[in-house]
């Protein structure tokens, strides 16, 4: 059966945010959790994260950010169109205890990923802080809706558009030093380099902090080991294992390496594909 | 056919057996049309005269499936198509499978009184023959079924085990669902088994065929995730599981350099590019085209991935198997069409490291050279290292195709199933697992294994499943029915 889109929009420049009908995934789903969504009966599979989840109206929120053939394809979905397949909910749900004060940090559409997380946080009795980021200020998604549920939401934009000037590592280091209540997790998602200047930041101080990785990944379910990451010195899938571990113990150069697998021949297919090529026109 | 039209035993064992009619290896080391062309009718009749149709039917004891090999095979040598297809499909459902995918030569065709001087009977080609024969000529026909019993039925995962059941359970009358992991049915013979040994149309038709008699399937369902089995059972008005998810969980050597960019799975590997079409140009789905490549292992997931890297230009494609060639446990059409295929062996050696470049790519595969030395408990050679054999395979993808485990996504969910210590679930004589109601067939039970015993398990349980609902609604007549599934939401789709 197809999932039909009943509500899409723009969040940001080349972010969308489509809310899909999915009435079987949303009986179980819980924060952190993904599904595989492939756009058209010929498309390929990837994951994406629930960002939220209505068992009312048995629709999931999706926020996509076209980085590649496939996000394009979904991001070009209008209200009323379909997405071919979505399986999940996949992966495991967030361990969600009462830590007393706990910051999430978002990155690009990575704050789409810590979103469900807050509101978990937040049921929990825990004070929540966000720390989210972008390029510039359309970059920088999800504000106000965190606002509603956070204690404070502080923007960060590379350019000083919007909120504090720098990376959401240094607004991070800032409020462990100064908040009233100390920090006692950090709950991250976004670009690796981002993840990983997360992780060494609160290595030192024994903060407890959680990376959500984003490895390529095929089935979801365990089958073809394409999302493996080392995770302390083990092999570990991450769409059965995660995709949330601990970021002290996680090999983000890996990763990252592992990461840029099919760029080249991504690139080189651009001049003859017919998805590829017209959106990148499009969106460059 | 008249009798005067019957041959003599001598004149039987004249009778060479035929060849298989196949693709030219230079054409098809480049191309994902199917390898084997099937025999044409003269052929096939000619190939059926040489069975003796012995009275003790060797052959039959040594298929999973007892099939009754001599009565379909007669009538193919008297040209009576129709009643050949009548036998076969009677015992089998889906001989188009089987008769192209089974190690023929360990189970019916080894036992052929005919392989005693010279070569058996070729049962497998002319099942494939029979089966092809009957999707020509049989379209639109439907299977007898049974007035509906009231019952549903789940079926967890779509491959050869839980197709066979269903097909079985819907004649019976039940109403059954299938649930599928992927975005298409079929398991290991739509993802694994690529295009060139079994073309996906046959498994799509028989897919069709049992939609045909009402058999639901719903794609994009992970039991364990989208449901559990007790959501099945308690919620969605199933009163018997057949579980039926395959040994999925790939297994890595755990040797240096395994995350290098260029390294997969068989299973990923064989999904990329069988499932999701990577290898057609326009495939929204990647996958690295290497120029050598190595495939590590010995059996039909390692041959079927080194022809695939093959045919996606890999030259060499290098077979590395720590084992003698005698040992390896793939068919051994394969390894002929292989080796026809200009596929390089590497027998008897053990990879111990894959080689990375400094930017993260695979550069090549550092193997030791291996000797035979004592029996191990399978009873074959143990292949032991020789010291200072170290060499190098330059390569820039590696596949490892050395097994596969059983997947706990659904077990972990279902404690109340019993597991053996490998993660295989524990049934009994009816295939019936620890959980009342809950049944399971096929790679979960038996670990990997092949694609028959899939089916046979199939078809067995579909018979002890029909008499446990059977033997419920009696048990509980006069009460106040069966717990339906009234009023619950329907989960159906397609
Ligand atoms: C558990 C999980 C949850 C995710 N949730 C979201 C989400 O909610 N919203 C969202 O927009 N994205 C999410 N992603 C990332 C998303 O799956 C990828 O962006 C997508 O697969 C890229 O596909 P594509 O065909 O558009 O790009 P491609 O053409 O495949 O790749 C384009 C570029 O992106 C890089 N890339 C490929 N895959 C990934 C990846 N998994 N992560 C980062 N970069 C990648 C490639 O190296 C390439 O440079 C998630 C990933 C995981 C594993
Ligand atoms: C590459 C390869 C080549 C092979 N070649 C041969 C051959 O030539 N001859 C031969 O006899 N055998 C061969 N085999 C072995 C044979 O394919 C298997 O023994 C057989 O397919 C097992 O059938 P099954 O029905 O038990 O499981 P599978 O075919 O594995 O099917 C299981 C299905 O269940 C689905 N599933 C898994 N978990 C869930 C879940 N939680 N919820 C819903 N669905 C789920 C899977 O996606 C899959 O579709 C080969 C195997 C491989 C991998
Ligand atoms: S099902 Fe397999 S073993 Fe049985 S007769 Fe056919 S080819 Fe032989
Ligand atoms: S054993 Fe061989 S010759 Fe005898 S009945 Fe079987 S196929 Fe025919
Ligand atoms: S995506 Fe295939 S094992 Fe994780």
């Amino acid at each position: 059966m197809s999932h039909r889109v009943i509500e899409s929009e723009w969040l940001a420049p080349e972010v969308r945010r489509l809310v899909v009908e999915a009435p079987h995934v949303v009986r179980h789903c819980g924060p952190g959790q993904f599904v595989i969504a492939r756009a058209t009966s010929e498309g390929e599979r990837i994951p994406l994260t629930i960002a939220h989840a209505d068992r009312q109206a048995r629709t999931i929120t999706l926020i996509i950010q076209a980085v590649g053939c496939s996000t394009r394809q979904l991001c070009a979905l209008e209200k009323g169109s379909e997405i071919s397949d979505i399986v999940g909910p996949l992966g495991k749900t967030t361990d969600i205890e009462h830590v007393g004060h706990a910051v999430i940090v978002g990155g690009g559409v990575g704050t789409a990923v810590i979103y469900p997380q807050a509101t978990a946080l937040k049921a929990k009795g825990n004070r929540v802080s966000a720390i989210i980021g972008g390029r510039s200020r359309p970059y920088v998604i999800l504000e106000k809706e965190l606002g509603v549920i956070c204690d404070a939401v502080y923007p960060c934009t590379d350019d000083g558009s919007h909120g504090f000037k720098g990376f959401v590592t240094e607004r991070l280091k800032q409020l462990i030093e100064q908040a009233e209540q100390k920090v006692e997790m950090v709950l991250c998602a976004g670009p690796v380099p981002m993840m990983r200047a997360v992780a060494e930041l609160t290595r030192p101080m024994g903060i407890h902090t959680v990376a959500s990785l984003n490895p390529i990944m095929v089935d979801g379910t365990g089958m073809c080991g394409g999302c493996r990451v080392q995770v302390g010195g083990q092999m570990l899938f991450a769409c059965v294992d995660g995709p949330e571990f601990d970021a002290h113990k996680v090999d983000f150069r890996e990763l990252a390496d592992r990461l840029t697998t099919y760029r080249d021949q991504e690139r080189v297919a651009k001049g003859n594909h017919p998805c590829r090529s017209g959106a990148a026109a499009e969106v460059r | 056919m008249a009798e005067n039209g019957k041959l003599k035993p001598a004149e039987r064992m004249k009778i060479q057996r035929q060849a298989m009619p196949a693709r030219d290896a230079g054409v098809r080391s480049r191309c994902f049309e199917e390898v084997n062309l099937g025999l044409p009718e003269q052929i096939a009749m000619e190939e059926a005269k040489r069975c003796l149709e012995c009275k003790d039917r060797k052959c039959v004891t040594g298929c999973p499936v007892q099939i009754d090999i001599p009565a379909f095979v007669t009538r193919v040598a008297a040209g009576d198509f129709a009643g050949a297809a009548e036998v076969l499909l009677n015992d089998n459902a889906l001989p188009g499978i089987s008769g192209r995918v089974c190690p023929q030569e360990k189970q019916c065709e080894v036992l052929c009184i005919r392989a005693k001087k010279g070569e058996p009977v070729a049962i497998g080609y002319l099942e494939r023959f029979v089966a092809d024969w009957a999707s020509e000529h049989r379209n639109g026909h439907v299977a007898t079924l049974a007035s509906p019993t009231g019952f549903k039925v789940a079926i967890v995962g779509s491959g050869p085990a839980g197709l066979t059941a269903a097909g079985e359970l819907a004649k019976k009358g039940h109403e059954v669902t299938v649930f599928e992991a992927f975005h298409k049915p079929g398991g290991v013979l739509v993802y694994g088994i690529p295009e060139f040994r079994l073309p996906k149309e046959i498994v799509r038709k028989e897919v069709e065929s049992l939609k045909a008699i009402g058999v639901k399937i719903e794609c994009n369902v992970v039991i364990g995730r989208t449901y559990t089995i007790d959501d099945l059972m308690k919620e969605e008005g199933f009163q018997a599981v057949f579980i039926a998810n395959g040994a999925g969980l790939p297994v890595f050597m755990g040797i240096p350099g395994e995350n290098l960019k260029g390294v997969y799975s068989a299973n990923e590997y064989l999904t990329r590019v069988n499932l999701m079409k990577a290898y057609e140009a326009n495939s929204d789905t990647p996958v690295l085209r290497a120029k050598k490549a190595v495939v590590i292992g010995g059996g039909n997931t390692a041959m079927d991935g080194v022809r695939t890297a093959r045919r996606l230009g890999a030259d060499p494609a290098t077979l590395v198997y720590r084992r003698s060639r005698a040992e390896m446990p793939a068919r051994i059409e394969e390894v002929h069409h292989a080796e026809e295929e200009g596929v390089v062996f590497q027998m008897l050696t053990l990879p111990i490291e894959i080689l990375g470049d400094e930017k993260g790519w695979v550069r090549g595969l550092k193997c030791q050279k291996m000797q035979l030395g004592e029996p191990d408990k399978s009873g074959r050679a143990r292949p032991v290292p020789i010291p200072g054999s170290e060499f190098e395979i330059p390569c820039d993808v590696v596949v490892e195709a050395i097994g596969t485990r059983a997947n706990p996504l659904l077990t972990q969910t279902t404690p109340d199933l019993k597991v053996n210590e490998k993660g295989y679930l524990v049934v009994d004589a009816d295939n019936m697992t620890s959980k009342a109601g809950v049944f399971a067939g096929g790679d979960i039970v038996r670990g990997a294994a092949t694609v028959i015993l899939a089916m046979g398990d199939g078809k067995r349980t579909a018979a002890t499943m029909d008499r446990y609902l059977k033997e419920k609604a009696q048990r509980h007549e006069g009460g106040s029915g069966k717990t339906g599934g009234a009023g619950i939401p329907s989960v159906g789709r397609q």
